[in-house]
């Protein structure tokens, strides 16, 4: 055997060496970078839970049920906030659900093949719009349509419910609902879609053999069949609604306050902390703000938690019975 | 076409229930009797796009009868099945030219609705799809409740009826509202045959109906069948040839699209007049 | 006859909801074509050259661009992806090629929470990371949060493109005496190279049209930026910034500014389409 071949097992083997060590280097580089979302959330939540400690101690649950936000006195209560967010999610969920359920269903089950391309395009195009836009658009556009048209409209027909009196000044709770509605019908048609897509054809056909009309299929074979899923992009749809900021900032009026009129200016969690972060100068008022931040980020996380887990329980046995 | 509903189930004081509807062209004419025929294709021919999946099918199938249908995959047994009941209908780039006509009647002339024909045809699928939200009593008056009958008399009435004609009634008449799918694979493949007898079709197409289903449903599946011929029509298309032999009383081979021979299912299988038919009855190709 | 009168209503409402839903899809599809057809006309007319090169008037001062904030919003999307696109891709390729199914799961869950986490939260945390220790408003502040916002979207989508790889491909080159992280960089990476791309750009996309995150951490500038310690214009920060001023002048060029990011926004997200229209098979 001459030098060369000798020196060749310990050069293959040198070579296996430095190929399993960079196997290891570059396993581990991505696990790290895999797990740094673990870092973010608990990055996160230390930061608002240390943020908000001052508050936290002073507050209590108070904080969650008091309504007397009162910066120069040093007091701050989050109800308003609270009920702002959850008067224009549901604003808005009443609205986007009903429209987004039907234009899934128009898309899966009526539409041609062309038509269901266009408006697909449109409805993505819809999501990409930035906050900000729909917000100067909110602004200049829908808000006084609003108060000339719609509002004056609504107090004649509906005024008798204490929900449509009082004053109209154009931004108020209805229109950062109204806002909120056009920011998540994208999100809830495209998953209602993926939804109704998933029920077996089999289902489909089932019903039309007995001599069911198109509209009888979707409604005995499709929608009560997807109603768990459909649910679930509901609870989707809530969880993006509760963290715009942006359109809402514009529109809402920013008046934190508890009252019936849907009218009526208010303020909402995210928008609270948008308006007055930069203007917090006192210790208190920053940790109160980053109270109601951390406040925001539970009730977000949960509303996320519970679609997930509502939209994984549909997507299992779906693909089970395919 | 007014179809009688049969003397014996119409008790005093109930009115004469679920009437079906009429065809917009009104005719009166006897029920159907053994050696009729109840649904005949001519010239029937089906493309999916540019490609032409059957030829040319003339074929009658006789009333009150089990017509089986067999042929290697792939030959259009199903397609030719689902352009009895319009099923076709749903896919855009189907196109059926000829004629298809039940009782004399052409399913797709232009004023007949597909709707009205799935209600006079009701069908029965490979794989058992009864609808997983409704109990197993809502399952079989589905289709009774869409066409408008909504008393809870008749309907309870039509249920036992359906589910003893599919010979499930025994196995299920305490839990009525249990979820259907709680059931057996094969009690749900009767479940959905009671939900296609429920709303009294007169004809039945069945597709590879015990397929998916063990031998011993697969038996109680072909004594139904048996029991059921005779009162309705039954068309099923099975890859089974002792299936075909055991129940049917006619059977029509097709291969590649084509109806190669159509006879007494006795004859098909012993002596046989095409060649093609031969080679797959005896096994030379399948 | 009773039953043809209830199937002529049957039919009826057949139509009506055909009808109904063609209607609720429509609306869906109003308010996009109402904001473009907006920020075309209010918008169009103001974006002129001045607009892209200079910078910002003093209040009441007519005139002036958002040169500044233009090329602070591409300085803010590079340094985002500088952190966002390493980060992103990586742990896609994680949690595509390596992992246990456990570990693995809870980082897609994790990923998917942060993906629910309100973009104003992000701003807090970075603010209080970022800008509190270097006591000021900072680019790289702003490029930070863009960026952590980027992860947890890029790690999504490369999972999903890497997954779509063939096996084959994989087995093939390991076969071969090729190390695996080899096989992952230079032929599953490269083949799936186009859809981590798409990902990639649609991140951008969704980020470059954050303001809520820049609020307190890039804060806007009205000059240029010089330094990642410094503050620094952002597009949607002031388009924000105008709108809610009281300037006419101001509002004209917000929606100039407007019509600049959807239309960026636009272009990203149609051409995304366009280039996987032919990779993905979409019907129903």
């Amino acid at each position: 055997m001459n030098a060369v071949a000798e020196k060749l097992p310990l050069a293959r083997a040198r070579r296996f060496a430095r190929g399993a060590l960079a196997d290891r280097l570059f396993k581990g580089l991505a696990w790290l970078m895999a797990v740094s979302v673990f870092v973010l959330i608990l990055l996160i939540g230390y930061e608002l839970a240390h943020g908000s400690n001052l508050a936290l101690r002073k507050f209590g649950w108070h904080f969650l049920i008091s309504s007397d936000w009162d910066p120069v006195n040093e007091q701050f209560g989050a109800l308003p906030f609270i009920f702002g967010t959850l008067v224009s999610s549901l604003v808005a969920l009443l609205i986007a659900v009903p429209l987004s359920i039907a234009t899934a269903v128009f898309l899966t089950e009526i539409a041609p093949n062309w038509v269901r391309q266009i408006l697909t395009t449109f409805i993505e195009l819809l999501a990409a719009v930035p906050s900000v836009i729909l917000g100067l658009w909110g602004i200049f556009v829908m808000v006084p349509w609003l108060r000339e048209n719609l509002f004056p409209w609504l107090r004649q027909w509906l005024g008798f419910l204490p929900l449509f009196r009082g004053p109209i000044y154009g931004v108020s709770l209805l229109a950062g609902g109204i806002i909120i509605a056009v920011m998540i019908l994208p999100i809830i048609t495209s998953v209602s879609r993926e939804i109704l897509r998933s029920v077996p054809g089999l289902q489909r056909e089932a019903a039309y053999a007995l001599g069911a009309t198109r509209w009888e299929v979707t409604r005995i074979a499709v929608l009560s069949y997807a109603k768990k899923g459909l649910f679930g992009a509901m609870i989707l749809g809530l969880g993006r609604a509760l963290g715009e900021t942006m359109a809402v900032l514009m529109v809402i009026g920013n008046r934190p306050q508890i009252v019936a009129s849907l009218f009526a200016p208010g303020a909402t969690l995210a928008t609270a902390v948008a308006n007055e972060f930069t203007e917090a100068t006192t210790d208190i008022y920053l940790n109160a703000l980053f109270e109601i931040g951390l406040v925001l980020l539970g009730v977000t996380v949960l509303v996320n938690g519970l679609a997930q887990l509502l939209l994984k329980a549909v997507a299992g046995p779906a693909n089970a019975q395919q | 076409m007014l179809m009688t509903i049969e003397p014996e189930k119409l008790r005093p004081g109930n009115p004469m229930v679920a009437p079906r509807p009429a065809l917009p062209r009104d005719k009166a004419s006897a029920p159907a009797e053994r050696g009729q025929s109840a649904v005949s294709t001519r010239e029937l021919s089906i493309f999916f796009g540019q490609n032409q999946v059957l030829k040319q099918v003339n074929l009658e199938v006789s009333a009150k009868a089990v017509t089986a249908i067999i042929g290697p995959s792939g030959c259009g047994k199903s397609t030719f099945l689902r352009a009895l009941n319009r099923m076709h209908d749903l896919v855009p780039i189907a196109r059926v030219q000829g004629q298809v006509r039940l009782f004399g009647e052409d399913i797709y002339g232009p004023q007949v609705e597909a709707v009205q024909i799935r209600r006079r045809i009701g069908m029965v699928f490979q794989k058992y799809n009864p609808f997983p939200t409704m109990s197993i009593g809502d399952n079989v008056t589905v289709g009774l409740r869409l066409n408008g009958l909504s008393k809870r008399a008749a309907l309870t009435e039509r249920t036992e009826q359906a589910l003893t004609m599919a010979a499930l009634w025994d196995e299920v008449k305490d839990r009525l509202d249990a979820p259907a799918v709680s059931l057996s694979g094969g009690q749900q493949q009767r479940l959905c045959i009671a939900r296609a007898l429920a709303v009294q079709p007169e004809v039945i197409l069945m597709d590879e109906p015990a397929s998916a289903l063990d031998p011993l449903a697969t038996a109680r599946i072909e004594d139904l069948i048996l029991e059921l011929k005779k009162n309705y029509t039954i068309i099923i298309v099975t890859h089974n040839m002792q299936q075909a032999a055991r129940i049917s009383d006619e059977t029509a081979f097709f291969y590649l699209g084509q109806l190669v021979e159509f006879g007494a299912t006795s004859k098909l299988f012993t002596n046989p007049s095409k060649k093609q038919t031969e080679d797959y009855v005896t096994g030379r190709f399948g | 006859m009773p039953a043809l009168h209830h199937y002529r209503r049957r039919k009826f409402v057949n139509a009506l909801m055909q009808v109904v839903t063609c209607v609720c899809a429509l609306l869906v599809v109003v308010p996009l074509c109402l904001v473009f057809y907006h920020v075309l006309k209010l918008g169009l007319g103001s974006v002129n050259w001045a607009f892209f090169t200079q910078l910002p008037k003093p209040v009441g001062e007519a005139g002036g661009g958002m040169a500044n904030a233009i090329v602070g919003t591409f300085e803010l999307l590079g340094l985002a992806a500088l952190i966002g696109v390493p980060v992103g891709v990586l742990g896609g390729i994680y949690l595509s090629e390596y992992g246990s199914a456990r570990l693995n799961w809870a980082i897609r869950f994790a990923a998917d929470v942060l993906n629910g986490v309100p973009s104003i939260i992000w701003g807090m945390v970075v603010w209080a990371l970022v800008v509190v220790p270097l006591k000021t408003f900072s680019a790289l502040a702003g490029g930070i949060v863009l960026g952590m916002m980027m992860i947890p979207l890029i790690m999504r989508t490369t999972e999903e493109v890497l997954r779509l790889v063939p096996n084959g491909y994989r087995e093939a080159a390991l076969a071969l005496g090729i190390p695996q992280w080899r096989t992952i960089v230079q032929i599953v990476v490269r083949t799936a190279l186009k859809g981590i791309a798409t990902g990639v750009l649609l991140a951008v996309a969704r980020v470059s049209g954050e303001t809520a995150p820049l609020l307190f951490t890039a804060f806007g500038n009205r000059y240029w930026n010089h330094h990642l310690s410094e503050p620094i214009a952002a597009l949607p920060l002031q388009i924000f910034n105008y709108a809610i001023s009281a300037y006419e002048d101001w509002i004209r060029q917000a929606w100039a500014g407007a019509l600049v990011l959807l239309l960026f926004v636009a272009i990203i997200n149609v051409s995304v389409r366009v280039l996987t229209r032919d990779k993905l098979a979409r019907g129903g």
